[in-house]
Formats: structure tokens, C-alpha cells, sequence
């Protein structure tokens, strides 16, 4: 290793749900040389295994097969890596199905490195005494009710499978930043005592983790801060040097915007104490990091310093925590506001008379108070839509609040319209607890040939 | 007369379980002393009180000629339990945008 002196690593999703395209523009257009998508929320590992547990062959991200299908052939033909966490609560069977992706598009065999190790429910099953971060309680009191129960691995073994040299990385769950890191760690030999340059390649991947949001997304306003042809805006790419100098820039041509400005918003982004940014790969202090424009579309990453990485892993608990159920429907037009909140309490006595109890309970008035509440002191709309929410355990009196809130086109205020069906979701609940790293055993394996 | 936090800042808001943190960062670095002085914990946690339980915790950056504030019991519960239509709280930025201040002039 060690022989490269620069290297781009690219940024392919932020999300499960995030856009496809871009990744295609950034890996035919930007030169990359390693694609990294990000793909799992807090709760979708707890959602995957729920799928897993109907059909053993499923529990990775369903997005990975449109994902691959759509940049494994420019992937392959320019050396491109792929590195991801979409393998979720199934990186094997998620290998399987992206070699037989492979194999369809006419690529041949295309060996996959798999990570293993992040699932630690049968570790954490036997520690019922460990503390949640979140309440201070044990886990004890929900380990009744667990799903799912991942560690938060870090660069070292995300980087063990790109020294295997298979073209695509599959994992679980893997912090967000070291899936960036990982890269850095394999083509330069960085290893974690190197403090400043992984802290250096951690600010990058925080900077990347969310792909559009340092190219311009979640950061537009009319007037104020203009973004231009934000509808064709690119993904991001760190060049990342040997002794840790980082530029973050964009696929050439593409929209957006990425300056000082929105790396300044995505560098703070979900970041508490700016000191002591905990990740499995060192404990990152931002309050140094200079950022500097180098060129259009062209940021320099500077002065990011870090401290060890902790002894433990952050553990995810996904468990069931019962449903959530809401309605909708629409007034307009005079004394609108006076007819929904009537609606409201219609619906309300209507479900108290049916003897259902709610943990939580919630009425907003869309067009008013739905984002940030405080209906009494906010002007009235011309039009404005109900919306009633309830957390419950009894699927039945999840359901019954969107059945009574729809039944308010016959049996409520005068000029009810446009309700919308019965919505019912499971709550797929997430805490946490701190597991010492010498009890988790992340290892990686190889689906094919190398 | 009074001035916004838009009028000199913009803002992003992320989400970690139940704990809203929301970057404000000046346009231009000459304002970052007057928000200091004027853009309390204090002033922020009362802008969200009717939202928010808090602790509100302030965590200056001059570096980026920002501030993070990290407010906690802020989501409802956190995004996997909340009945808020925002579940992570991406528009509460909106709210600290809003807050007034006296003018600084």
C-alpha cells in the first residue's frame, strides 16, 4: 500500500431513500476512484431484520439492487470501488444479490468483501445489566421487545475488505464517516494512532455522509442564499492526499452550489458537543477546522484534530414499541379553522366513547401549527387540514383514529374534503448502550473468486 | 428596533434521538460578538419553550463564525416514536431563524 499520493473518494447516497442519478453523473463524470453509499438510517436496520425474518434471502437494503444495476457497469469498466453499507441487516445475502446483479448485467463474476460482526443482539442478549444511553435504564427493560441490536463499526475493518481487493465492500451497520475513512486507511496505510489524519479523513466523511447537503440541498432560499439549477445538483468527492490534506469539490458540470457556506452547514450538522464528535474511529474536535474556498466548487479542509477512539462500540436497540396511527382531512374557506378544530373534538369523544387510550396524542392544523405548533397566537389560512396522530399498543386503536378522522366527510362539521385513508405504521423504537470492542468480532468474508 | 437572527445568520437543524442541534452561522464574522452576547442559551430555549423542555446548551465556534445549540427533549420523543409530522425537526431551524434581538447598532 501506500504507493498513491491522491485519491477521490465519492459520495453516492446519504440515505436509503436519497436520489440515484447523481451517483451515475459522479462516477461516469467526476473521476473517482471509490463510491461510497450511505444507505441506513437509525431504525432500517431494525426494519431490514424484519424482513430477514420473513425470507432469510432479503434483509438488505432493497435500494441496492437499482443502485447497483445503475453504476456497476461504468464501476467496473473504470476501476471504481464501491464501498456500502447497504448489506443492512443481511450483508451476505446482500453480496448474493449484488454478484447476481453483476452477473445479469453481463459483468461476470464480481467478488464481493463482506463485513460481518456489527450484529451483536446474541451478544448484548446476555448483558440484560447494560445501561440505555438515552434513560439511564438497563436494557433489560426492553429486551423483551428487541429486533435488532447492531455496533457501530468503525474504518478498520471496513478497510480489511478493500485490502482483499474485490471491486465492491458490502456491510451492515458501519458509522456513516468510516465508510469514507476506510479508503484512506487502505490506499495510504494510515492507522489509527495517525490522529491527525484521521481526524482529517473523519471531517471529510461527516462532510460527505450527506451527499447533496454540502452541494446545495437542504440549503436554498429564495432571495437569500441562491442556489443555481439546484434541480441537476451533483454529488460530492473529497481528494484526499497521503499526508491528509482534504479537498471537498462536485461532479463538473453539475448544479448546486458547494462553498464555505454549505460545508459550514453540513461540518455542524448533527454534531453536539463540537469537541468530542465520538466515532468508532477516534473522538473528532471540529473547533479547529478552517474551511477555505481553493477554487469554484472547490473547498479546503484544514486543522481538524481528534483524540483516541473509545474503548466501546455504540450499540443500537431496534425493538417494536406498538403502532402509530393518523388521519387527515381538509376545510376550507369561512370559519375553516373553527370547523377542523370542531372536527378535532368530534373525533376525539368519538374515540374515547369506543373506550381507545393513546401513550401519546397529537392534533395539528396543517397550513398553522403542524411544524411548530403555538395554533393560538398564528394567523388563519384561507384553507388548513386536520391531522390527528396517536402512539398506542392495540393496532386497533391505531387504526381507528384515520377511520373516524375520514368518517368526518358524513359525520362531522359541514364541507369536510379530501381525507385520506386510515393510516397504520409498527413503531420501530431505537436506543442505545456503549459495548466494550473487545467483545464484538468484525471480520470479513468473500462472496467469489478474488 | 430589532434585528432577526435571519438578518445576520443562517441555519441548519440535525437530530440525534430527542436532541435537536441547530448550527446558526453569521454571514459575515463581525456579527459573531454580538450574537454571542445576545443569542443566549436562555433566549433560544424561551423561543422553543412551547417545543422543547431543553437544557439548551451553547457551543461557540469561531472558527466557522458559528454556534452550535443543542437542545434536548426537543423531537418528540425521537424520530422513531414522535407523532410530529417532522419527525427530525429539519424546520426548527426556521424557528431559531425567527428569534428577535435588539439591534445591534
Amino acid at each position: 500500500m501506500a504507493s498513491r499520493v491522491t485519491i477521490r473518494v465519492g459520495a453516492g447516497a446519504g440515505t436509503s431513500d436519497d436520489r440515484m442519478l447523481p451517483a451515475l453523473e459522479l462516477a461516469e463524470r467526476g473521476d473517482i476512484d471509490y463510491l461510497v453509499f450511505e444507505c441506513l438510517a437509525e431504525r432500517t436496520v431494525s426494519r431490514e431484520n424484519l424482513s430477514r425474518s420473513k425470507d432469510p434471502n432479503l434483509g438488505y437494503s432493497p435500494s441496492l439492487h437499482a443502485r447497483l444495476r445503475m453504476v456497476l457497469p461504468t464501476c467496473i469498466k473504470k476501476g471504481i470501488r464501491i464501498v456500502s453499507n447497504m448489506g443492512a441487516a443481511n450483508p451476505l445475502g446482500g453480496a448474493r444479490a449484488a454478484r447476481k446483479e453483476a452477473a445479469d448485467l453481463g459483468l461476470g463474476d464480481v467478488p464481493v468483501a463482506v463485513v460481518l460482526g456489527d450484529d451483536a443482539s446474541s451478544i448484548v442478549k446476555h448483558r440484560p445489566e447494560l445501561t440505555l444511553i438515552e434513560n439511564g435504564e438497563p436494557l433489560e427493560s426492553i429486551l423483551p421487545k428487541m429486533i435488532s441490536a447492531n455496533a457501530y463499526l468503525g474504518a478498520d475493518v471496513v478497510s480489511e475488505a478493500l485490502n482483499t481487493g474485490a471491486p465492491i465492500v458490502l456491510s451492515g451497520r458501519v458509522a456513516d464517516p468510516s465508510l469514507f475513512l476506510a479508503p484512506m486507511l487502505h490506499e495510504f496505510g494510515w492507522t489509527y494512532g495517525d490522529l491527525p489524519k484521521i481526524a482529517q479523513g473523519t471531517a471529510a466523511g461527516h462532510l460527505l455522509e450527506c451527499t447533496a447537503s454540502v452541494t446545495g440541498g437542504c440549503f436554498g432560499w429564495p432571495g437569500r442564499k441562491e442556489v443555481p439549477d439546484l434541480a441537476r445538483n451533483g454529488y460530492p468527492f473529497a481528494d484526499v492526499r497521503a499526508d491528509g490534506s482534504i479537498v471537498i469539490g462536485k461532479t463538473p458540470g453539475s448544479g448546486g452550489r458547494l462553498d464555505v457556506m454549505t460545508c459550514t452547514e453540513q461540518l455542524i450538522y448533527e454534531i453536539h458537543d463540537p469537541t468530542a464528535y465520538i466515532t468508532p474511529d477516534c473522538v473528532l474536535d471540529i473547533t479547529g477546522i478552517a474551511l477555505e474556498p481553493e477554487a469554484s466548487d472547490r473547498v479546503r479542509v484544514s486543522g481538524a484534530r481528534a483524540r483516541p477512539a473509545t474503548e466501546t462500540y455504540k450499540v443500537n436497540v431496534g425493538y417494536a414499541d406498538g403502532y402509530i396511527g393518523e388521519g387527515e382531512v381538509s376545510y376550507g374557506g369561512i370559519d375553516a379553522v373553527a370547523r377542523a378544530k370542531w372536527a378535532a373534538e368530534i373525533v376525539r369523544e368519538r374515540l374515547r366513547l369506543q373506550g381507545f387510550a393513546y401513550d401519546d396524542f397529537r392534533v395539528d392544523l396543517i397550513g398553522m401549527s403542524s411544524l411548530h405548533d403555538q395554533v393560538e397566537i398564528r394567523p388563519e389560512p384561507y384553507e388548513v387540514r386536520l391531522r390527528m396522530a396517536g402512539r398506542t399498543h392495540d393496532r386497533k386503536a391505531a387504526h381507528a383514529i384515520g377511520f373516524e378522522v375520514r368518517a368526518m366527510h358524513m359525520h362531522g362539521p359541514g364541507g369536510a374534503g379530501g381525507a385520506c385513508e386510515p393510516r397504520v405504521r409498527d413503531v420501530l423504537a431505537v436506543k442505545s448502550v456503549l459495548l466494550p470492542k473487545n467483545l464484538v468480532n468484525a471480520q470479513v468474508v468473500v462472496e467469489g473468486t478474488l | 428596533m430589532s434585528v432577526r437572527v435571519y438578518d445576520l445568520a443562517h441555519a441548519r437543524a440535525g437530530d440525534k434521538g430527542n436532541t435537536s442541534n441547530i448550527s446558526v452561522i453569521c454571514y459575515d464574522a463581525k456579527h459573531w460578538d454580538f450574537l454571542e452576547r445576545e443569542l443566549t442559551p436562555e433566549r433560544v430555549l424561551d423561543a422553543f419553550r412551547h417545543i422543547a423542555k431543553g437544557p439548551v446548551k451553547r457551543h461557540p465556534l469561531r472558527n466557522l463564525k458559528a454556534f452550535n445549540f443543542v437542545i434536548e427533549n426537543a423531537l418528540g420523543g425521537g424520530v422513531t416514536v414522535s407523532l410530529a409530522q417532522d419527525i427530525h425537526g429539519k424546520s426548527l431551524s426556521n424557528v431559531m431563524l425567527a428569534i428577535e434581538l435588539p439591534d445591534p447598532k
